[in-house]
């Protein structure tokens, strides 16, 4: 047993450290395409305290560190490039309170997103937050400092927005606090009016620092939930149909889908439009406005509303929407990896026809989803590919598919999200000089030693 | 491999280790360690590695494999197709370490002990039956029903203690029940969980030989670990015969005898044994019992039924220990749940619980707060 190991050991108790080959093995790599890179140690800490302590020892022997959540991204934003010790945050998965009124709730980073939602519908029916439709076990932490979206994008922007107070500890071992937080014992703003410093943490993929406390914004959450589908076989027509709909500010989460399969989806273009209300004259009064919005289309034989029966209506309006995972196994392997950058709505037809082009040219099984993020000020779209995790060719297939949406993306003024260590090098490339030397000095500030998930964000 | 075409098909996306509303993980050993590896999808992706020597055998990947309790949550939760087989694939990967000659200490001394004296506790195969002793229980002869106790009701004093219960109160409500005694034998419900087939073999064609000697054709247990044995896997051996759990035996007394029950004031909740729960679908016969007790106030732990969460005795661990005690021990877990809804009793319907259990409430230092009882035993409180 070495050193490193026995004060790890010491820090977080014999049953959450490893550095095992299994252990290794395992948190070389998540369920995407990245190649593996193996940890030397893998440490489950329960307190911000451990956390510390872990960190102050890497600090000081200019150890990598490598926080981690679920691990969901698929770009391997958790794959420790460098070795080093990977921190899993799951076992910091405590609600710690709710403020129902002022509708925040503060939470340990490596809290479950299914958690948060148990815990609300459980105790304050009526408070929601955005959870994502990745798998819940996708930690809140992880979740912002890869500016994820969820079903409140549309309304409130991406979940790194909903953030409302921050506890971090810096790759110094420093553990600070950000927003109201800094100064008073209510968590209701990451910033305003103080300087927001979050922005030194999110987005950076834990190459500055580790979120061990989250404020979350609350929003209300109505007693009815419903969808209606807008269904066009234009695409074209698609970015006017969304910026309509959002011009009403009657609904919830929109999503544009297409799929080649099952050939009953294939050549339309589904909008799925979720509104909400407390009561049915709500909910009517909504979908009326909604349904007003989009007549042209369905006057002229663009479009229209598709009957969503309730078999169907089911699995949508889950939460996170369970259905998704089955892209996963579509071709019988366990995979699949998308590219999802954030870009403008008005690029969905250009998104469409290259994701047709890829899957096409590249003969892979392929599906588009679009996730709207605010009044149409931009899209997350997901071009998704399924893979076969025992094939090697198809798997590389996917990867050369990657690379090329990557470039596409630039081309069409997008940004890439939670961006794999090439994406990284890629929009560095594409990035204002003085833009790239401003987040050198912040880098090297805040890491002296270059200890945080190396690798990743790095502007030399 | 058997399954090599399924292992590689897990994304490790994590369903699995949650309850299905995901307010809890669900899954013991994950739950323990705190690390993927330990949960569903890290030893769906471990023994895919295994079987392309990207890890070799080693006595830590045995450990996690053995820590699994076979409590099925991952079956019930996972959003694959192939989730009816996430249990088999487990086993068939210990079956592996077993051929292998890989396998932890404790696991190799169980299945010595069952192997060389017919139960894992060493002790002589004459002192099986000595817990009916007083009972008036007789051996099995042309009665309508065997009592098949198992290793623990035959030999565990919490184990024993249970049986005594169940087996007086069957009777005493006039059913015809007859014991095997020293005649019965390990149903080997664990020793399949934990991989040694062969071994299994013996002790079920045994079993069955000898129930079809003696003509038995209906058996009740007390173990929820047997019962899953004699339904799902004696079949499959030629042993055809009617299986039911001592609680949907009693159930069903108790509403045909209506008893009369002296008012029992007490608040309880109850705790579902996996073999009889998620494996086997008996949810509601435990239940309906307490329910209808006079006094009774019945209340459910958050994680309950299909959610229930495992004692930590399952999968063999109740004899190997793989996942060993301390504060997120599952069983001292569970207490703390049960405790949360205010019981005064964590009513149980399998001998293991009720020891993992029993030992749980003491290591928490809750004794003079909750106490776990039989479902039979509360019974007996108001007879």
């Amino acid at each position: 047993m070495n050193d490193i190991f026995e004060a790890l050991l010491q820090i977080v108790g014999k049953d959450h450290v490893s550095s095992q080959e299994e252990e290794r093995y395992f948190y070389a790599r998540d369920s995407g395409l990245m190649p593996p890179h193996e940890p030397d140690y893998v440490v489950a800490p329960k307190t911000t305290e451990e956390v510390q302590r872990i960190v102050k020892l890497a600090n000081d022997k200019g150890i990598p560190i490598v926080p981690a959540g679920a691990g969901l991204a698929l770009t391997g934003l958790v794959v420790p490039l460098k070795g080093g010790i990977v921190i899993d945050m799951k076992r910091m998965n405590k609600i710690l309170e709710v403020n129902e009124k002022a509708r925040y709730a503060i939470v340990e980073g490596g809290t479950s997103h299914g958690a948060v939602k148990a815990y609300l519908d459980k105790h304050y029916p009526t408070l929601r937050h955005s959870i994502p439709d990745a798998p819940p076990a996708v930690t809140i932490g992880s979740n912002i400092v890869i500016h994820g979206q969820g079903r409140l994008a549309q309304q409130y922007g991406f979940n790194s927005d909903m953030v409302s107070g921050l506890e971090v500890v810096t790759p110094t071992g420093d553990i600070c606090k950000i927003g109201s937080c800094s100064m008073s014992k209510y968590w209701f703003s990451k910033g305003p009016s103080l300087p927001d410093l979050s922005g030194l943490f999110i987005g950076w993929l834990g190459s500055t620092g580790i979120l061990t406390k989250v404020g979350l914004k609350l929003y209300p959450k109505k007693k009815i939930r419903d969808i209606e589908i807008f269904v066009t076989d234009k695409e074209d027509l698609v970015p006017d149909i969304l910026y309509k709909l959002t011009h009403t500010e009657m609904v919830e989460d929109i999503n544009a889908w297409f799929q080649p399969l099952p050939l009953m989806f294939k050549g339309n273009h589904h909008v799925n439009i979720y509104i909400t209300g407390d009561t049915e004259e709500e909910i009517e009064f909504k979908k009326k406005i909604v349904w007003d919005s989009l007549k042209g289309y369905f006057d002229a034989k663009d479009g229209g509303f598709m009957w969503v029966f309730p078999a169907m209506k089911t699995p949508f309006l889950e939460m996170p929407q369970k259905s998704f995972m089955s892209f996963a196994d579509l071709k019988k392997g366990g995979g699949f990896e998308y590219s999802g950058p954030i870009i403008l709505v008005e690029k969905y037809p250009k998104c469409v026809q290259k994701l047709m082009e890829i899957g096409s040219k590249s003969d892979l099984a392929y599906s588009g989803f679009a996730r709207i993020i605010g009044r149409s000020h931009c899209m997350m779209y997901s071009f998704a590919l399924a893979f076969n995790r025992a094939d090697s060719d198809m798997m590389n297939r996917v990867r050369k598919a990657i690379n090329e949406l990557a470039e596409f993306v630039y081309e069409e003024g997008g940004i890439p999200w939670k961006p794999s260590v090439e994406e990284q090098k890629m929009a560095l490339e594409h990035m204002d000089p003085n833009t790239i030397k401003l987040m050198k000095m912040i880098k090297d500030n805040l890491d002296p030693n270059g200890i945080m998930n190396p690798g990743n964000w790095e502007v030399n | 491999m058997k399954y090599e075409d399924v292992v590689h098909r897990c994304f490790r996306c994590g369903y699995c280790k949650f309850t299905s509303d995901y307010a809890e993980f669900n899954c013991p050993s994950y739950r323990k360690f705190g690390l993927d590896t330990y949960a569903p999808g890290g030893r769906m992706w471990l023994i895919n590695a295994w079987i392309n020597n990207e890890i070799k055998t080693s006595p830590h990947y045995a450990e996690i494999l053995y820590s699994c309790v076979t409590c099925g949550n991952c079956q019930e939760h996972c959003v694959f197709d192939f989730r009816d087989d996430l249990l088999n694939i487990f086993e068939t990967a210990k079956q592996e370490l077993v051929s292998e000659g890989f396998i932890p200490s404790a696991v190799r001394d169980f299945f010595k002990a069952i192997n060389i004296n017919g139960n894992p506790y060493k002790e002589p195969q004459n002192e099986r039956g000595k817990w009916a002793e007083g009972t008036g229980i007789q051996p099995f002869s042309d009665q309508e029903y065997l009592f098949y106790v198992g290793d623990v009701g035959s030999y565990d004093e919490r184990g024993k203690k249970m049986s005594r219960i169940v087996g007086s109160l069957l009777a005493e409500l006039g059913l015809s029940i007859g014991i095997l005694g020293s005649e019965e034998t390990c149903d080997g419900n664990d020793v399949k969980a934990m991989g040694e087939v062969w071994l299994f073999q013996q002790l079920a064609e045994a079993n069955i030989q000898k129930f079809k000697e003696i003509g038995v054709k209906n058996i009740i247990t007390l173990d929820p670990h047997a019962f899953n044995a004699f339904n799902k896997e004696y079949p499959k051996l030629g042993g055809d015969f009617n299986v039911w759990h001592y609680t949907q035996i009693l159930a069903s007394l108790l509403k045909e005898k209506k008893p009369n029950f002296a008012k029992y004031d007490v608040r309880l909740t109850y705790h579902d044994p996996c073999y009889l729960g998620r494996h086997s679908g008996v949810y509601e016969a435990p239940r309906e019992i307490l329910k209808a007790i006079p006094g009774v106030e019945f209340v459910e732990m958050d994680r309950n039924k299909e959610n229930s969460f495992c004692c930590g005795g399952g999968g063999g661990n109740f004899f190997t220990d793989i996942l060993g005690i301390g504060e997120d021990s599952p069983a001292r877990i569970r207490v703390r749940e049960a405790l949360d809804t205010g019981s005064e009793i964590i009513a149980v319907a399998c001998p293991m619980c009720a020891k993992m259990l029993d030992d749980a409430v003491k290591s928490e230092e809750l004794d003079e707060t909750i106490k776990v009882m039989d479902v039979a035993e509360v019974i007996k409180q108001t007879m």
